[in-house]
C-alpha cells in the first residue's frame, strides 16, 4: 500500500501553565512513500519522527493535512479501522499471556464478518512464527525471552492480522550491538517476504543506511529529504543532511566560489563552474581526501591514527568551522607523522556546496551536477 | 568494634522497651487470659486453666450477634468498594479534564473524623418526631415508605451500615487503584487500539491482569479491615451496640473489657483470638486464591 | 456505498461511541462526587441554621437565608469542645513526635549499624507487624489501669507511639541511601547520632514527612483506644467528644449544635488536606502498602 502524506502537520500545546506554548512536532509534510518499500525514518531524538509514526498508525489525529493509504483517506479513521500493523519501541508484549496468545491475540479482537475460524486463525499464528522464527517458542512468556525473540514475537504480532502497512518504532534501540546487526538483517528478511510497505524509525544513521530502500530525514519536524540511501549519501539537500549521515561526519569549510573556482582560506582548490562568486560552506566527506604532495590544500598535521584498512588523519586548516577535521585514506598511502604540515587534493564527487543564506546544497563539483 | 555494638542497641532500647511492654508481652499474656477460668478482675485471680472462655463466648448471645453482623458487614462491603473503587478509578484514568479536582474530592473521606461524619450520616438517615429525615423524603418521591434506618429494622440499620462503611474504606481504594492504574505502560492500550482491541477485552485482558496485584492486595487488606470494623458503627448507633443489635466482634471485644457489661478480660481475650484466627483463615485462603490469579 | 462512505461512517460511529463513553464517565464521576461531598455540605448548612428552624422544618431545606453563627458558640461553650481540641491537640503532637523519637533511631539501627543479633531482632520485628491491635489492647487496658494511668496523657501516649510498619519502612529508605556516604562521614569522623540527624534525616525528609502526615490522621481520628482508657472529660479526645456530645450534650436534639462541634473537629485535617494534598496522597499510597 502506497502512504501519501498531504501537508501534514501536528501542533502540541502544553497543559496547565504551559498551554500557550506551542510545539510543532511534524510541519508541513508532503511525501508519497511507495508500494511494497522498506522506508527508514531517520532524524536526531525529538524531530518529531514517532509523531509521524503516530500519525500514520492512527494513534495522533493530525493538526492540519490528510493522510491516503492508496486512494483511501483514512486521515479521519481510528487506527483500529486502518489496518495497520505496529511495533512499539518497547515492544508492548502483554507480560501475562504466552507468545502464542500475545500473537493471535489481534485475530480474537476481530468481531462478526471478518472473525477467522479457530483452525485459520491457529494457521495465520503459526505461518507469522514461521517467518519471525520463534516456532520452538510459543509457550513461553514474554519475560523468558531475550531481547531479540521479544522483537520477533512483536514483529509476529503486528504482521499476523496481515496489515497493509507495518509500522516499527525504534525497533533496534533496545537490542545490544550484536544483535542490532542480527535484527536488522531479519527486519530486512521478512519485508522482503511479505511485501509489506514498511516504515521504521530510527535515529541512528547507519541502521537506516543499511537496510533501507529510502530513507526520509527529519529534523525539528520538517522533511530535510527522501531518497535512496545512496542518494541522499551522495547528494544530501543541503547541511544538516550532508552531516547527518556518513561517519565520520562531513568535513564543513568556511569557503567561497572565486570566478568559477572553489576557495579555501585564500587558496583556490578545485575548479567549480556554475556558480556566482558569494561565500558558501563546502561540505567534503574524509574520503575526499587524497594524500598529494602537490595538492592545493594545506594542511596542519595533528594526528595519524591507523585503523586496519583505512588510516584516519587528523588535521587542522584555517577555514574549517570545528576544532579539526578528518581525513580518511587507505593505510597502504605512507604518511610522513612527523612532518608538521601535509598537502591534499579533492575528489570532486565528494565535494558539496551549500549556500550560506539557507544551507540548500548549490551542486556538486563533479559534472556540474548543479541543482 | 564494642563501642559499636553497644550503641546499635542503644539506638533501639527505645522501640524495644515500648514494643516489649505494649505488643510483646500483651501477646503472650492475652493467651494466659484466653485460658484462664474464673478470672476476677477485681481480686486477679482465677480457679482454673481450660477453654471454657471460648465456650462460653461462643454460647453468647451477643457474641453471634456480634459474629452473624461482622460477616454480613465483610461479605457486603468488601465486593462492593472494591468493585465501586475499580469502576471510579478506571473511569478517573480515562478522563484529564477536572481529574485533579475528582480525586481531591473522592479523598477528602479519608482524612475525616470517622465518628464526626458518621453524625451526619445519622441525621440524615434518621427519622423523628419532627422530620422524617432527608433521605426518607426522596425515598418517599418513589412511593415507599418512611424507614428509620438507625432505630428501626435491621435490614435498613445494616444497609446505613454497609453504605457508610464504603463511603468510608472508598477513598484508600481509589487512591490505591488509580496509581496502579497510572502505572500500566500506555504502550500496551496503544498496542490494543491498533489492533482493534474491544473496550471490554482491555479491560479482562491487559489492565485487569496489569493490576492484579494491587486489586488483590486492597481485597486481603479490605477484608482484614473490615473484620475488625467497630467505629463506623458506634459512629452510627452509639456506644451501646448491643442494645442496637448492630455489635461487631471487636466491639464484643471492647465491651467485654470496659463498660457496662466489662471487667471480663478473659472473655475479651478469647473473642479476641477467635477473631484472630478467622482473619487468619480469611487471609491464608485469600493468598492461595491469589497466587492462582494474580499476574507479578 | 463507496470506501469512503464507509469511511465516513466507521468515523462517525467511533466518535459517538467517544462522546456517549466520556459522558457516562463524567456522569458517574459527577454521581459519586456529590455522595462524597454531600454530608459535608449538609453538616455545614446544619451548623448555620437556627435551632428553632431547623427543628421546624419537616422537610430538610437545602439552604439557609438566615445563617446564624450561635451554634458555634454553643458548641464552645455549653460543651467542652475547646478542651477537646486542645486534648486531642497535645495528644497528636506528643504522640507523633514520641513516635519520630523512637522509630527514627531505630531504623537508623536497622538499616546502617552492626552489632549482634540485629538481624534477628529485626525478623522478629518483622513478625510484630502482622499483630493486630486487637489482640494487644486488652493487656494494654489492664496494664494501664494497673499503674494507674487511666486518664493522663501517659496512659493515653505511650501504648500507640511505636509503629513497626514505619520502622520498616523508614529502615528501606534509610538502606537505599549509598553506604559510601556513610562511610565517608565516618573516614571524616563524624558520629553516629550526627551523622542520623545532619545527613539521613535530610536526605530521607520525604517519608519521615509521610510517616508524620499518616501518625497525625491517625491520631486525630483516634477513637477506641482513648475511649478505652479516659471516662473523665478532662481527657476525652475529640472522637470521644463527640460521642459525649451526641448522648449527653446539648439536649439530645440540637443537632445544629451537635453539627457545629462536627464542623470544627473535621476541619483541621481537611485543611491540611487542602494545602498538602499531593503529599498527602502520595504518602498515604506509599505507607498504606503495609502487609
Amino acid at each position: 500500500m502506497e502512504i501519501v502524506l498531504k501537508n501534514l502537520s501536528k501542533v502540541f500545546s502544553g497543559s496547565g501553565k504551559r498551554r500557550h506554548e506551542k510545539v510543532v512536532a511534524v510541519n508541513r509534510f508532503d511525501l508519497t512513500i511507495p508500494d511494497g518499500k522498506l522506508v527508514g525514518l531517520l532524524g536526531p531524538s525529538g524531530c518529531g519522527k514517532s509523531t509521524l509514526l503516530n500519525l500514520i498508525c492512527g494513534l495522533e489525529e493530525p493538526t492540519e493535512g490528510r493522510i491516503l493509504f492508496g486512494s483511501d483517506d483514512v486521515t479521519d479513521l481510528p487506527p483500529e479501522a486502518r489496518g495497520v500493523g505496529m511495533v512499539f519501541q518497547n515492544y508492548a508484549l502483554y507480560p501475562h499471556l504466552s507468545v502464542h496468545d500475545n500473537i493471535i491475540f489481534p485475530l480474537e479482537n476481530l468481531r462478526g464478518a471478518k472473525r477467522l475460524p479457530k483452525e485459520e486463525m491457529e494457521k495465520r499464528v503459526a505461518e507469522a512464527a514461521r517467518l519471525v522464527q520463534i516456532t520452538e517458542l510459543m509457550e513461553r512468556r514474554p519475560d523468558e525471552l531475550s531481547g531479540g525473540q521479544q522483537q520477533r514475537v512483536a514483529i509476529a504480532r503486528a504482521l499476523v492480522k496481515t496489515p497493509s502497512v507495518l509500522l516499527l518504532d525504534e525497533p533496534l534501540s533496545n537490542l545490544d550491538a550484536r544483535l542490532r546487526l542480527q535484527t536488522r538483517e531479519e527486519i530486512r528478511r521478512i519485508q522482503t517476504e511479505t511485501g509489506v510497505t514498511t516504515v521504521f524509525v530510527t535515529h541512528d544513521q547507519e541502521e537506516a543506511m543499511s537496510i533501507s530502500d529510502y530513507i526520509i530525514v527529519m529534523k525539528e519536524g520538517v522533511l530535510q529529504q527522501l531518497g535512496e540511501p545512496q542518494t541522499i549519501y551522495e547528494k544530501p539537500a543541503n547541511l544538516f543532511v550532508a552531516k547527518f549521515l556518513g561517519t565520520p561526519q562531513i568535513n564543513v569549510f568556511d569557503a567561497e566560489i572565486r570566478s568559477g573556482r572553489l576557495c579555501l582560506g585564500g587558496a583556490e582548490v578545485m575548479p567549480m563552474q556554475g556558480l556566482a562568486d558569494m561565500p558558501v560552506w563546502a561540505g567534503i566527506r574524509p574520503e575526499g581526501f587524497v594524500i598529494d604532495p602537490a595538492g592545493p590544500l594545506e594542511c596542519g598535521l595533528v594526528r595519524v591514527e591507523v585503523m586496519g584498512r583505512d588510516t584516519s588523519i587528523v588535521f587542522t586548516h584555517p577555514a574549517f568551522t570545528g576544532a579539526s577535521a578528518r581525513a580518511i585514506v587507505p593505510t597502504a598511502k605512507n604518511v610522513d607523522r612527523s612532518a608538521p604540515t601535509l598537502r591534499f587534493s579533492l575528489n570532486p564527487e565528494k565535494v558539496h556546496i551549500f549556500s550560506k543564506t539557507d544551507e540548500l546544497r548549490l551542486g556538486a563539483a563533479a559534472g556540474g551536477d548543479v541543482q | 568494634m564494642k563501642r559499636k555494638r553497644s550503641s546499635g542497641w542503644l539506638y533501639l532500647l527505645p522501640a524495644i522497651l515500648l514494643l516489649g511492654a505494649f505488643m510483646v508481652y500483651p501477646l503472650i499474656d492475652v493467651l494466659i487470659y484466653s485460658v484462664e477460668e474464673g478470672y476476677n478482675s477485681a481480686s486477679q485471680t482465677f480457679n482454673g486453666v481450660g477453654l471454657y472462655n471460648y465456650s462460653h463466648v461462643l454460647r453468647d448471645p451477643y457474641f453471634m450477634q456480634a459474629l452473624k453482623n461482622t460477616f454480613i458487614i465483610v461479605i457486603i462491603t468488601v465486593p462492593v468498594s472494591t468493585g465501586l473503587a475499580l469502576l471510579i478509578s478506571l473511569q478517573l484514568s480515562k478522563i484529564k479534564k477536572l481529574r485533579d479536582l475528582f480525586q481531591t474530592v473522592f479523598f477528602l473521606p479519608y482524612v475525616t473524623n470517622t465518628l464526626a461524619v458518621g453524625l451526619v450520616f445519622m441525621i440524615l438517615f434518621k427519622r423523628t418526631p419532627y422530620s422524617d429525615g432527608l433521605i426518607n423524603l426522596m425515598i418517599s418521591i418513589f412511593g415507599a415508605g418512611p424507614v428509620d434506618f438507625i432505630d428501626g429494622p435491621y435490614a435498613a440499620k445494616m444497609f446505613v451500615m454497609c453504605f457508610y462503611t464504603v463511603w468510608v474504606v472508598l477513598p484508600f481504594k481509589v487512591l490505591i487503584l488509580t496509581s496502579a492504574l497510572a502505572s500500566v505502560k500506555k504502550e500496551y492500550y496503544n498496542a490494543a487500539r491498533v489492533d482493534g482491541t474491544p473496550r471490554w477485552r482491555v479491560f479482562t485482558k491487559i489492565t485487569l491482569p496489569a493490576i492484579s496485584p494491587m486489586l488483590f492486595y486492597l481485597i486481603i487488606t479490605g477484608f482484614i479491615g473490615a473484620f475488625k470494623a467497630y467505629s463506623d458503627e458506634v459512629a452510627l448507633f452509639g456506644t451501646d451496640l448491643n442494645a442496637a443489635g448492630m455489635n461487631t466482634i471487636v466491639g464484643y471485644i471492647y465491651d467485654m473489657l470496659y463498660g457496662n457489661g466489662g471487667g471480663y478480660p478473659s472473655y475479651a481475650a478469647a473473642a479476641a483470638l477467635i477473631l484472630f484466627a478467622i482473619v487468619l483463615t480469611i487471609t491464608v485462603i485469600n493468598l492461595m486464591v491469589s497466587r492462582k490469579h494474580v499476574h507479578y | 456505498m463507496t470506501r469512503q462512505q464507509e469511511f465516513a461512517r466507521i468515523r462517525r460511529r467511533a466518535r459517538a461511541k467517544d462522546i456517549a463513553f466520556t459522558a457516562i464517565r463524567y456522569t458517574l464521576l459527577g454521581v459519586w462526587a456529590v455522595i462524597v461531598l454531600f454530608p459535608f455540605y449538609w453538616m455545614i448548612l446544619t451548623s448555620v441554621k437556627e435551632y428553632g428552624a431547623y427543628n421546624s422544618e419537616f422537610i430538610p431545606k437545602f439552604f439557609t437565608l438566615t445563617p446564624t453563627f450561635k451554634n458555634y458558640i454553643d458548641a464552645f461553650t455549653t460543651v467542652s469542645l475547646g478542651k477537646y481540641f486542645i486534648n486531642t491537640v497535645i495528644y497528636t503532637a506528643v504522640t507523633t513526635a514520641l513516635m519520630l523519637a523512637v522509630t527514627v533511631p531505630a531504623a537508623f539501627a536497622f538499616a546502617r549499624l552492626e552489632f549482634k543479633g540485629r538481624d534477628t531482632v529485626f525478623v522478629l520485628f518483622l513478625a510484630l507487624m502482622m499483630i493486630p491491635t486487637e489482640l494487644v489492647i486488652i493487656t494494654n487496658f489492664v496494664t494501664v489501669t494497673d499503674l494507674g494511668l487511666r486518664n493522663t496523657f501517659t496512659g493515653l501516649i505511650l501504648p500507640t507511639a511505636t509503629s513497626v510498619f514505619y520502622i520498616y519502612l523508614l529502615k528501606e529508605n534509610f538502606g537505599q541511601v549509598p553506604i559510601e556516604i556513610y562511610k565517608a562521614a565516618k573516614v571524616d569522623g563524624t558520629s553516629d547520632l550526627k551523622f542520623l540527624l545532619k545527613v539521613l534525616v535530610p536526605i530521607c525528609r520525604p517519608t519521615i514527612v509521610t510517616i508524620t502526615i499518616l501518625k497525625v490522621i491517625e491520631c486525630w481520628n483516634a477513637y477506641v483506644w482513648p475511649r478505652l482508657i479516659t471516662d473523665n472529660e478532662a481527657y476525652y479526645l475529640v472522637s470521644n467528644g463527640i460521642q459525649e456530645i451526641r448522648e449527653n450534650g446539648f439536649g439530645r436534639d440540637n443537632i445544629p449544635a451537635m453539627m457545629a462541634a462536627v464542623v470544627v473537629i473535621s476541619v483541621p485535617l481537611i485543611v491540611l488536606f487542602l494545602i498538602f494534598r499531593k503529599k498527602i496522597m502520595a504518602g498515604v499510597s506509599r505507607g498504606g502498602l503495609k502487609g
